[in-house]
């Protein structure tokens, strides 16, 4: 098994047409992804890479009622009404790519969203790869993928994939990955993930990739105090080294009122008996001892 | 966006919340005009948007126009905390019974907004938090009912203030500047108490979300139209579209992504070496922002040795490495640089930059030593 996507898992694209939407969406199917449905507003009747594209969620959900998840390119001015459309058309779960949507918009959508019980992947992720079963509802580069049992949450793209490639050559495949993202409000946080991970029977044993800004790697240990390391967990932090009071790159990866440093973290993961590795490479050498 | 204290009064004052009485100027010759009409004693405010203004002397009462003219002159073209001082706002001075803290922000941890509020005012909230977080009142606020009346309730009983009905207006005044300029955060410290039983916004603070910068674009024309203290990082970004943050080491880091850059940062430390900066050049670079990001790094005199960090999804190692090439053949003054390129056409980035005698390694640790190494050795 996996999580959020399994082998019945129906693709729409919105914002198929763009530049992004279109090479990603040729990726995906490369990859083994079932998409059926693009939606670009005005581009209706047009076609992507064998896909067809409508002008609204609406008309491809009427005409694919197989689609269950989305996956959003749109410009950030405009993903905002994409999501909503997405949302009110009854899509189970939407993977929101698009960075640099407003905070207060994010945090509307994704209340309204958690509301109806949908699952919102980012925004400003990667998305979500589960090797097993090929399928990738995302941007990740399939090369530093293998299928195995190691199920990886992680906040950042590349470091995901950087750490994902050391584990494959250690040997250690993954069952799936989920990139939650890197604004400071996201869709599925770490807890939620890492919940699905302790519930999905082929997942082993799970990597957190954490880095500074908020309290979702605290928030993780202390609902590991309380639950209990189900599976074992190996952890890595990035932004030791950042000062605080400054954006490192994503909206989300800032300290502010002493909040969100990479030593509170640790200590925090630490003490509730999860591994947290010092660099990227050691989550791989870590692995055997952890993993077994 | 960090907007001036005089700019957040303005919009203060706009969504009733009352300042008090005050002119801005930008030379000592119109520091008469501004005292006749606020009065004596004033207060004389630096501005610029750096904490700790008060203690770094920003912030003096003067009782004669003569010493008003002497302390914006001195005030201003000099900098405090490095930010320099281009305007001055001159106030009427008002009589404290008691300073509050009053802010609202975002709560990402349970993605609600947050009313933050403390009867010590004037101190910074991290200093309260780190003293005595329990002190802090916090009211969230549901984004889907948006602020009701019984938010603004609570505040006053755990505030001790039944008795001001101001502030209703002025919580009411902070959700709709919050909302109508997407602010990801309006503070009021301090909210002070006069002895005339007013409540009255003494300083502001106020930051916009660059993300809306779409909604908005008149407003943020207007603020850049006036001459602003852009941070370093600030000006990059706006060229080039950088992340971008400036460190006091001397190696400096290029990489792809947030957290890979972070990761790169971390390992030259964790190898004793000593980061010089933050440079994401993004997913998907091309060669041109590869040179832009090394040119920015090569030009910098703190920079000793160079640590290129990519790895290679949607973007190609052969275009970074042909980026590379390209910024040290236009700048002469070549840094000793190390390169760690793994990914998408790996073996075409390796031989670019073989061709031109640049050091290549596939190994983030064994890359990270090398530099440190090397910065070490000077």
């Amino acid at each position: 098994m996996t999580i959020i996507v399994n082998k019945e898992t129906t693709v729409m694209v919105q914002g198929i047409t763009g530049r992004e939407g279109r090479f990603h969406t040729e990726r995906m199917i490369e990859y083994g992804t079932r998409i059926v449905a693009g939606v670009t507003p005005g581009k209706g009747g047009q076609s992507v890479a064998g896909v067809p594209v409508y002008n609204t969620v609406d008309q491809a959900v009427r005409r694919h009622p197989d689609i269950d998840t989305s996956i959003i390119f749109v410009p950030a001015r405009f993903a905002v009404d994409a999501f909503y459309e997405a949302v009110d058309a009854g899509v189970r779960n939407i993977v929101v790519i698009t960075e640099g949507i407003p905070l207060h918009d994010e945090i509307k959508m994704i209340n309204y969203a958690r509301g109806k019980g949908v699952v919102v992947v980012g925004p400003n992720c990667p998305g979500v790869i589960a090797p097993p079963i090929r399928v990738k509802v995302g941007i990740q580069p399939a090369r530093s993928f293998r299928p195995g049992h190691i199920g990886i949450v992680s906040r950042s793209g590349t470091l995901t994939y950087e750490i994902s490639d050391y584990l494959s050559r250690s040997g250690y495949g993954q069952s799936t990955v989920v990139g939650i993202g890197g604004d400071p409000i996201t869709g599925l946080d770490f807890i939620d993930v890492v919940k699905m991970f302790f519930d999905d029977p082929d997942t082993k044993g799970i990597v957190v990739i954490g880095e500074i800004g908020g309290d979702a790697e605290e928030r993780l240990a202390r609902y590991i105090r309380d639950v209990g390391l189900k599976k074992p967990i190996i952890a890595y932090i990035a932004g030791k080294t950042a000062p605080p009071g400054k954006r490192m790159g994503h909206a989300g990866a800032i300290i502010t009122m002493g909040m969100g440093t990479a030593e509170s973290k640790i200590s925090a993961l630490r003490s509730s008996g999860i591994e947290v590795a010092l660099t990227p490479m050691e989550v791989a050498s870590l692995a055997k001892k952890v993993f077994g | 966006m960090k907007l001036y204290e005089y700019e957040g009064k303005e919009i203060f004052a706009r969504y009733g919340i009352a300042i008090p009485k005050g002119r801005v100027v930008s030379s000592h010759s119109e520091v008469p005009e501004a005292i006749k009409y606020v009065g004596l004693p004033a207060v004389v405010k630096a501005q610029v948007l750096v904490g700790g203004r008060g203690k770094a002397g920003g912030v003096k009462i003067v009782n004669s126009v003569d010493e008003a003219i002497d302390r914006v002159k001195s005030m201003i073209g000099s900098s405090l905390r490095g930010a320099p001082v281009r305007k001055v706002l001159i106030e009427e001075a008002v009589d404290i019974d008691r300073e509050l803290y009053l802010s609202l922000t975002v709560d990402r941890s349970v993605r609600k907004y947050i009313i933050l509020a403390s009867r010590e005012g004037g101190v910074d909230i991290e200093e309260i938090a780190a003293r005595s977080p329990e002190s802090i009142v916090r009211i969230h606020i549901d984004p889907l009912i948006g602020l009701r009346d019984f938010h603004v309730r609570r505040l006053m009983y755990e505030l001790d203030l039944p008795e001001y009905g101001d502030l209703y207006n002025i919580v009411r005044g902070l959700y709709s500047i919050m909302l109508d300029l997407d602010a990801d955060l309006v503070e009021i410290n301090p909210l002070v108490i006069t002895r005339e039983g007013r409540l009255i916004a003494l300083d502001s603070k106020i930051t916009i979300d660059d993300n809306a910068y779409f909604r908005h674009q008149e407003f943020f024309d207007k603020l850049m139209s006036e001459e602003r203290d852009l941070t370093e990082e600030e000006i990059v970004a706006r060229k080039y579209g950088f992340s971008y943050v400036k460190l006091d080491g001397d190696i400096g880091i290029i990489g792809n992504g947030a957290g890979l850059t972070m990761a790169t940062m971390d390992l030259v430390r964790h190898f004793g070496g000593s980061p010089a900066n933050f440079l994401d050049i993004g997913g998907g670079a091309n060669r041109e922002r590869v040179k832009n990001a090394l040119s920015i790094l090569l030009n910098d005199r703190n920079v000793r040795a160079i640590f290129i960090n990519v790895y290679g999804g949607i973007t190609r190692c052969d275009e970074v490495a042909i980026g590379i090439v390209e910024a040290l053949k236009e700048h002469g003054t070549q840094k000793p640089m190390v390169v760690r390129l793994v990914g998408t056409e790996e073996e075409k980035g390796r031989q670019i930059l073989e061709e031109h005698g640049i050091k290549f390694y596939v190994s983030d640790e064994e890359a990270a030593k090398a530099v440190v190494e090397i910065a070490r050795r000077g």
